[in-house]
């Protein structure tokens, strides 16, 4: 985006527009597309179209607009491309050569008009034009009439999303033309729901014509449908009132069906962000019983070694974006774990059965090692970036999935798959449950207790540095990053019970849900503070949590 | 207190130890047997902990603008000397920093605080030992000390004019109303007033939707599909976010991952500047505003002049500036004038001087001290842009004087804060009284 030139206030003066606007953005548009559809020579075009573009070197919101308008209405070829431009931000003026230009990705300048390059500097006031909320409104339904016959089925369903939400009543002749050539099946409905919302909302409509309307936005069913029906004028006459308040009434029961399936979809990412954070703990804490006040240092770690490897990406090879997650996932799991050895060998290999000690010395720890990090990095949030497979959402039925939550729900399942791996099937597993079911025993067989201590203590913090990869894409990427999970973390490997990771699977999952559950109710204050009480509550009956070890190893 | 200009400093062991810190620190270079020739000016923001984030940057520009004015001869030909310490976002330890920097170092002026919560609880210590505070942040208001001059937005000068703003035909003329907010006193006191505002507007009971979330919450799936659906009522709805800077980054990604885009929803952050956007993608939020009495993409010469030294002294051509930086500025550029009015640092002095003291802010006006120690502002209305700085949409006509008492609470609707005529912060225009409701 060229706008490092600054958008500024240089003449603010005008540019706080006026207020008194007559008509909608969206009706003035379509106005214009009318008065297009009626006009017609090309000579006519490249005037009108040549006119119109003046109107964006003023610098002025009404401007602007009154010059979307004209560009809409010359009919020209360009239109598409100049509007699209200023939607994105590319539409360039300079107020002194009253031009405007397009600027491409890489900084070369095209005659708005003509698509010509322009050869020579670019003007020193250069600038691109100015949008608001207002024109970005009218732009996308400009955009949606201009694109409604596109090739492209992708931008012929977006293109009838923006009608649909514009309802621009001058936008039926190019609908109906739309609809009688349609052959992809989603894009036909789509753009039957635009003609339906138009009819609904257009004077003179018939009644059954309504009704069959009513139907079609009853079917679509969701939020947009709801707050079109809810929008139908007062005046209607009962029988179209009476459909519309059923198909609200239809509408509000599906989408409340779907409110508990999206809120069990938020309490699996809700838990598998818990799980994430709190599966290092499960060795650190639940396995050796090291109560380890430092393990959110461990995910700030991680998430710095992501923002540090995407810097790197950023500055040397820019193609390897996407892959810098899996290559942070390695080097946050190595160096936290290094740095876990490291406090393990310096500090904890000292205090073991003194826990008092130890939550005092890894508590005194973690604000060193947050304060370390806001020397070298400064206090401020750090950005992290999410490569392009994380961003986004899709709609799954009535509810919206996001790619983010998807593949960290994904990811945390992964990891949890590993670790019980590791613990079950290699033979540092098998050691590491020797040592800690019966510490005497496993070093007369020949283990070296404090060697298989550190690698178990570094094994935790390195599942917590990876934990800090996924975490940095949906959170702060700041000193302060691993404060707000600690708390969460101890509670769910206490309610998941002490010594088994099973236990803090179930148990992240369980209070992620509940949580999501609650907060539509209680809210997000009174929700937290409920799962708190009832986490004590069940403590009380089950001291060792969901699922409690049994037999010799617990008194180990 | 005496009036004695500047405290006599004594070398103690103490002494050394302060001037010590100071210059390992590397923070100041003078050494106590220099002491008796500077005016010393406290500095009281965390470098340490969760407010680190934000205010560590206000102690750099203080450390800038002290420098400056020390290159320009100092103030009543002395040099000013900076006196850091660090709270570490301890409540309970502001109070006592700001006694340690009142009582042992003879400051003659402290610039500090963050959160409402911190100011509370430095003011005991400000009244007892009789010394200045500039606080430079926007807040709820409701306050009105005679110790402490308000450099920051009251609601007032930032969260009123917005919904105007949104209200009109500029800003989606809004219908339905989402209060978001942190859960602590800055978003519960001005949701309270706006929500008293709305209502008088002629906003129905069920058009407005106020939702708390903790401190540095981070999941905020649920909250955004409740603002979605609260959306679709078929009324244009926006929402006027109160949420507190760690908790920011989370809230707007969620909104871009699900869709929210500000031509359907707009959101209007208070909290939300430059800084907090410098660790975000900008691109799916282009369009949502914030208020603020600054902006850095403000183009005047001031600006330009405040903007080109602060790379140079951060030695950083990255590093942004926000409201609260030009809010120090303006503070600290008004202490100096009063101080050379008063021809002494005296407190007493400088407090009754610095009433009516003008001062150019960085945005081509001039802001005036006002007799209930709030300062006159301008209200901006800014976009987000793609490459995370703001485009100003919106501006007030003139500047706006800054109330210290709502008039649209009902426990405060009769109070006035008046130092000059009335000598009271909180003074009752119905029962013509000193000393609130």
């Amino acid at each position: 985006m060229p706008t490092s030139r600054g958008g500024g206030v240089a003449s603010s003066g005008q540019r706080p527009g006026n207020i008194a606007m007559r008509f909608g953005g969206a009706l003035l548009v379509a106005l214009a597309l009318a008065f297009a559809l009626a006009v017609g020579a090309a000579k006519a075009h490249a005037d009108s179209l040549a006119d119109a573009i003046t109107h964006f070197t003023a610098d002025d919101f009404d401007e602007t607009l009154t010059g979307v308008n004209g560009v809409v209405s010359s009919g020209s070829a360009r239109a598409e491309i100049i509007v699209s431009a200023l939607q994105n931000g590319q539409l360039m003026f300079s107020a002194e050569k009253k031009a405007v230009y397009i600027q491409d990705a890489g900084g070369h300048l095209f005659d708005a008009a003509t698509g010509q390059p322009v050869a020579g500097a670019p003007p020193d006031d250069l600038d691109s034009v100015h949008l608001n909320n207002r024109l970005r409104g009218a732009i996308d339904a400009a955009m949606g009439q201009l694109t409604l016959l596109s090739h492209d089925p992708g931008r012929r369903y977006q293109a009838a999303q923006a009608v649909f939400k514009s309802r621009a009543t001058t936008a039926l002749p190019t609908l109906e033309k739309a609809i009688a050539q349609e052959t992809d099946g989603r894009v036909k409905t789509a753009l039957e729901q635009a003609r339906a919302a138009i009819l609904l909302t257009a004077p003179g409509t018939s009644q059954a014509d309504k009704l069959k309307a009513i139907a079609v936005v009853r079917d679509r069913g969701d939020q947009d449908a709801l707050g079109l029906l809810a929008d139908i004028p007062a005046h209607e006459t009962p029988v179209v009132a009476k459909a519309a308040s059923d198909a609200i009434g239809a509408i509000q029961t599906r989408l409340a069906e779907w409110d508990a399936v999206q809120n069990l979809w938020y309490g699996l990412s809700l838990g598998s962000v818990l799980l994430l954070a709190a599966i290092g703990l499960a060795i650190t804490f639940g396995v050796m019983g090291v109560i380890n006040m430092a393990h959110g240092e461990m995910v700030m770690l991680g998430a710095y070694v992501t923002y540090v490897v995407q810097e790197i990406i950023r500055n040397s090879a820019p193609a390897l974006f996407d892959y810098s997650l899996a290559i942070s996932i390695p080097l946050a799991f190595v160096f936290a774990g290094c740095v876990g050895i490291l406090i393990e060998r310096c500090i904890i290999c000292f205090l073991y059965g003194r826990p008092l000690e130890t939550l005092l010395a890894t508590w005194g720890l973690s604000l060193v090692l947050q304060q370390a990090v806001r020397t070298v990095f400064g206090p401020n949030n750090r950005e992290v970036g999410n490569p392009s497979f994380m961003s986004g959402a899709f709609d799954l039925g009535g509810i919206t999935v996001t790619y983010n939550r998807l593949w960290i729900i994904c990811f945390a399942l992964a990891v949890f798959v590993a670790l019980l791996g590791i613990l079950r099937y290699t033979r540092f597993g098998l050691e590491m449950r020797a040592v800690t079911q019966n510490r005497a025993m496993a070093a007369s067989m020949g283990i070296r207790t404090s060697r298989v201590d550190a690698l178990t203590f570094g094994l935790g913090s390195g599942i917590a540095g990876i934990a800090g990869v996924a975490l940095s894409q949906i959170d702060n990427v700041s000193p302060n990053l691993g404060q707000s999970y600690i708390i969460d973390s101890f509670m769910v490997v206490v309610f998941g019970g002490v010594g088994n990771l099973w236990g803090t699977f179930v148990g992240s999952f369980v209070l992620g849900v509940a949580n999501k559950f609650l907060e539509p109710f209680a809210g997000a204050v009174l929700g937290k503070i409920a799962i708190l009480i009832l986490i004590i509550l069940f403590i009380q009956k089950r001291p060792r949590g969901l699922f409690a070890l049994k037999g010799r190893a617990i008194e180990a | 207190m005496s009036s004695d200009t500047i405290k006599t400093y004594t070398l103690t062991r103490r002494g050394w130890l302060v001037g010590a810190s100071s210059v390992a620190l590397g923070l100041a270079g003078a050494f106590p047997a220099h002491a008796e020739d500077t005016i010393k000016v406290g500095i009281l923001h965390s470098l340490s902990g969760t407010m680190a984030i934000s205010e560590t940057t206000l102690k750099d520009v203080m450390l800038m603008l002290i420098a400056e004015q020390n290159k320009k001869g100092g103030v009543l030909g002395k040099k000013l000397e900076p006196v850091v310490v660090d709270p570490a976002s301890n409540w309970p330890l502001f109070a006592e920093k700001a006694r340690e920097l009142i009582s042992q170092d003879k400051v003659a002026v402290v610039f500090g605080c963050w959160t409402s919560v911190s100011r509370k609880s430095v003011l005991p210590v400000f009244k007892e030992l009789d010394s200045i505070l500039f606080y430079p942040v926007q807040f709820e208001g409701e306050e009105g000390e005679r110790n402490v001059f308000y450099t920051g937005a009251a609601p007032n000068q930032q969260a009123i004019p917005a919904v105007d703003y949104l209200m009109s035909a500029d800003g989606g003329s809004v219908k339905r109303w989402v209060l978001e907010g942190t859960d602590y006193v800055y978003p519960r006191t001005t949701n309270k007033i706006l929500e008293a505002y709305l209502k008088q507007k002629g906003v129905a009971d069920e058009d407005i939707m106020i939702n708390y979330t903790p401190f540095g919450f981070s999941d905020w799936q649920t909250e955004v599909s409740k603002i979605k659906a609260f959306g679709s009522a078929g009324k244009k709805t926006a929402v006027v976010s109160t949420v507190n800077g760690d908790a920011n980054v989370p809230f707007y990604k969620e909104l871009g991952n699900q869709g929210i885009k500000a031509t359907d929803i707009p959101v209007v952050a208070f909290s939300v500047g430059e800084e907090e956007l410098a660790g975000l993608d900008t691109k799916p939020l282009v369009g949502h505003l914030a208020a603020w009495n600054y902006f850095e993409s403000i183009k005047t010469p001031a600006n330009a002049a405040f903007i080109k030294e602060w790379h140079e002294f951060i030695k950083n051509p990255k590093r942004t500036t926000n409201d609260p930086m030009e809010a120090h500025y303006i503070g600290f550029n008004m202490w100096v004038k009063a101080v050379e009015k008063a021809k002494t640092v005296n407190a007493d002095k400088v407090i009754a001087a610095l009433p009516g003291i003008k001062q150019p802010n960085l945005t081509g006006g001039v802001s005036e001290m006002l007799p209930n120690h709030y300062i006159t502002k301008p209200v901006f209305i800014g976009e987000i842009r793609a490459d995370g700085q703001f485009d100003v949409v919106w501006k007030t006509k003139s500047l706006v004087p800054g109330q210290a008492w709502s008039p649209y609470l009902p426990g405060s609707k009769d109070l006035v804060a008046d130092w000059v005529k009335l000598n009271c912060g909180n003074y009752n225009t119905v029962t013509k009284t000193c000393g609130g409701t």
